[in-house]
């Protein structure tokens, strides 16, 4: 038996959380597939440079130029048999698409797995992160997600063949319209080393870019949001941190009046070092921040931009 | 034009629930419990296509037991038009409900099923995903926004970069994000009005549906705790603390 890893690519190039997926297949030391739906030769070629898997399989087909869950699910489904375990980095594209196939394959599925242990078992959290979960799959094949930041990325360096095969008929009841993309110099949030992040007390939109950005960009970081900051308009919503936002895991995350709530905490937890700068002492960011300091925002951001020598590399 | 929604009773969001001493579960005895935060939006949702005209009838139906009859009256006060409780005693899991749901979506034909894009206990986020391909329905998850002309649904969806604008012909399957809509306070006299109405029981048995757990939950902890940090006194210290003790060049 074979595992079957679906790999998520933007048209242009592979998401980078691929390769974490391969890590966390290797778990079962089955030959690994990658399952690459559209797509270009560019993609084609770093999945098949992945160490560690056996083939990558690639349908093509004008319909799966933007690929719906719906054409994948059937993509999926069209070569299932020959696989135990199929599974992608939990992400919105393949949370998308995995229940559709699971619910068709009649087996439970695991979303968003910690760590993969023997027979079948895994930890993920409940409770927007407030309770880890040890499961035991009792299905016959196993269809998962797994939480990138859990595993290291597979080296690169191979060369493994590429199988074309056929993609079944378009679904035609679904018909994708547009999508727009926040367009931004900054590094990928969700690859960022350094994150800067901010929340309702930055107040104001222009407060927003004009406290954060500077600091930002001098440290190479990204920027984030709490939901609070998005809702209120501050911040676009493809920046928000947390369970219904991105989550992230860089080697430091600071958190700039933002309180820590469950529902942020959920997507930065994981990051190595946490700083948190926030007025109020008793705020919980600063039970799960490295260094914590109470300071006005207004005071201590533009200071710390000034200090900061140079810009990073 | 008839729309069916899901309500999951879940803990209340505010509340950080304890893990029973034993690690076998967590413990919600007595714990605050409420209507699933993006189930809200789906109701919500729901509710203004009909006050648009757009819909005629809105259906809520919930999994559990007798003790869902509290969101499905709260869904009810909020203003749909009936409510399901479909009764199980044993713990329905993701699959389960999915092929559950599936069996009401039959019964009751709705145009539109409009679901919360994850349980906010479970974290599963699929529900709506599996019952779209159990019924090979068009399916549009994460919606943040949703327009409906005729037989077609235009949705946008919020994805990991942006957003994605899909056309689905009904019926569909659909399921909400927090962004959707700002979901109506209920009033207290639509509450006790709500008391008064009648919610349908089925029993799951009855249904002809295998809804065995397919996943063992063999333990709950609580997870490993960051290591406890320390206080700076001014940007200075937070400064020297990063670069000398955490060597990061800054
Ligand atoms: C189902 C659900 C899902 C959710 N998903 C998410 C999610 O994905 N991501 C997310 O972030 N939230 C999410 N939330 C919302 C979450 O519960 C919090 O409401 C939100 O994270 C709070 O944002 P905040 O920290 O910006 O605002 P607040 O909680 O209002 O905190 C503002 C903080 O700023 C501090 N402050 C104010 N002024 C200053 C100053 N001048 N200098 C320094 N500090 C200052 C205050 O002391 C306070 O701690 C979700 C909620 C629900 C119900
Ligand atoms: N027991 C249940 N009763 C009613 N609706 C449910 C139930 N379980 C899940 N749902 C619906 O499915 C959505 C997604 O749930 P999940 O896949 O468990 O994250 C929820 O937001 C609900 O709308």
């Amino acid at each position: 038996m074979r595992t079957l890893i679906i790999a998520e690519h933007n048209g242009k190039l592979l998401n980078p959380a691929v390769q974490k997926a391969v890590t966390a297949a290797q778990f079962w030391q089955a030959p690994i597939d990658l399952l690459v739906a559209g797509g270009n030769d560019a993609i084609i070629q770093a999945a098949a440079s992945i160490n560690g898997i056996s083939r990558v399989l690639h349908a093509n087909a004008a319909h799966l130029a933007h690929p719906l869950a719906e054409d994948v699910a059937n993509l999926i489904l069209s070569i299932a048999s020959d696989y135990q375990v199929i599974l992608a980095a939990h992400s919105s594209f393949s949370r998308n698409i995995l229940p559709r196939v699971s619910a068709l394959l009649d087996v439970a599925m695991i979303s968003d797995a910690l760590a993969i242990q023997e027979n079948n078992t895994y930890i993920r959290s409940g409770f927007t992160g407030s309770i880890h979960n040890v499961i035991q799959s009792t299905d016959h094949v196993q269809v998962l997600t797994v939480h990138s930041s859990r595993f290291a990325a597979a080296s690169l360096g191979n060369n493994a063949e590429v199988i074309n095969i056929d993609a079944p008929a378009p679904f035609t009841k679904t018909r994708w319209v547009s999508e727009t993309h926040n367009l931004s110099d900054r590094p990928a949030l969700s690859s960022a080393k350094i994150v800067v992040s901010g929340g309702r007390s930055l107040g104001s939109a222009e407060k927003f870019e004009e406290v954060l950005a500077p600091l930002a960009t001098k440290l190479g970081a990204a920027l984030g949001a709490t939901r609070a900051a998005v809702d209120a308009g501050y911040a676009p919503n493809d920046i928000q941190v947390g369970q219904t936002g991105v989550v992230v895991a860089p080697e430091l995350y600071i958190a700039v009046g933002v309180s820590g709530a469950v529902q942020h905490t959920y997507g930065m937890k994981d990051s190595k070092i946490v700083v948190a700068i926030n007025q109020d002492p008793d705020a919980p960011i600063f039970q799960i921040a490295d260094y914590g300091l109470v300071s006005d925002l207004f005071e201590a951001i533009p200071a710390l931009t000034a200090a900061i020598k140079q810009p990073l590399q | 034009m008839k729309i069916l929604v899901a309500v999951k009773r879940v803990v209340d969001y505010n509340i950080k629930v304890r893990v029973k001493p034993d690690g076998s579960n967590v413990d919600i005895d007595g714990v605050k419990m409420g209507v699933n935060p993006f189930d809200e939006n789906a109701i919500e949702e729901a509710l203004r296509l009909k006050e648009q005209g757009k819909a005629t009838e809105v259906v809520a139906v919930s999994f559990g037991t007798q003790v869902n009859q509290d969101v499905l009256r709260h869904a009810l006060a909020m203003g749909v038009d009936r409510a399901i409780l479909v009764e199980s005693a044993e713990k329905l899991q993701s699959l389960a409900v999915a092929k559950l749901i599936k069996t009401v979506v039959e019964r009751e034909q709705p145009d539109l099923i409009i679901l919360g894009k994850q349980s906010i206990d479970d974290d599963a986020g699929q529900m709506g995903q599996m019952l779209a391909g159990l019924l090979n329905y068009p399916q549009a998850t994460f919606a943040s926004s949703i327009n409906l002309e005729g037989k077609v649904a235009t949705v946008t969806r919020e994805v990991d970069g942006g957003t994605e604008t899909l056309a689905l012909d009904l019926p569909a399957v659909i399921t909400a994000d927090l962004r959707l809509n700002e979901p109506r306070f209920v009033k207290l006299p639509n509450l006790m009005m709500a008391r008064k109405k009648p919610i349908e029981t089925i029993n799951a048995d009855t249904l002809g549906i295998e809804h065995e757990p397919r996943l063992k939950l063999l333990k709950v902890s609580e997870p490993p705790a960051r290591k406890a940090g320390i206080r700076v006194s001014s940007v200075e210290e937070l400064l020297t603390k990063l670069r000398g003790e955490e060597g990061i060049n800054l």
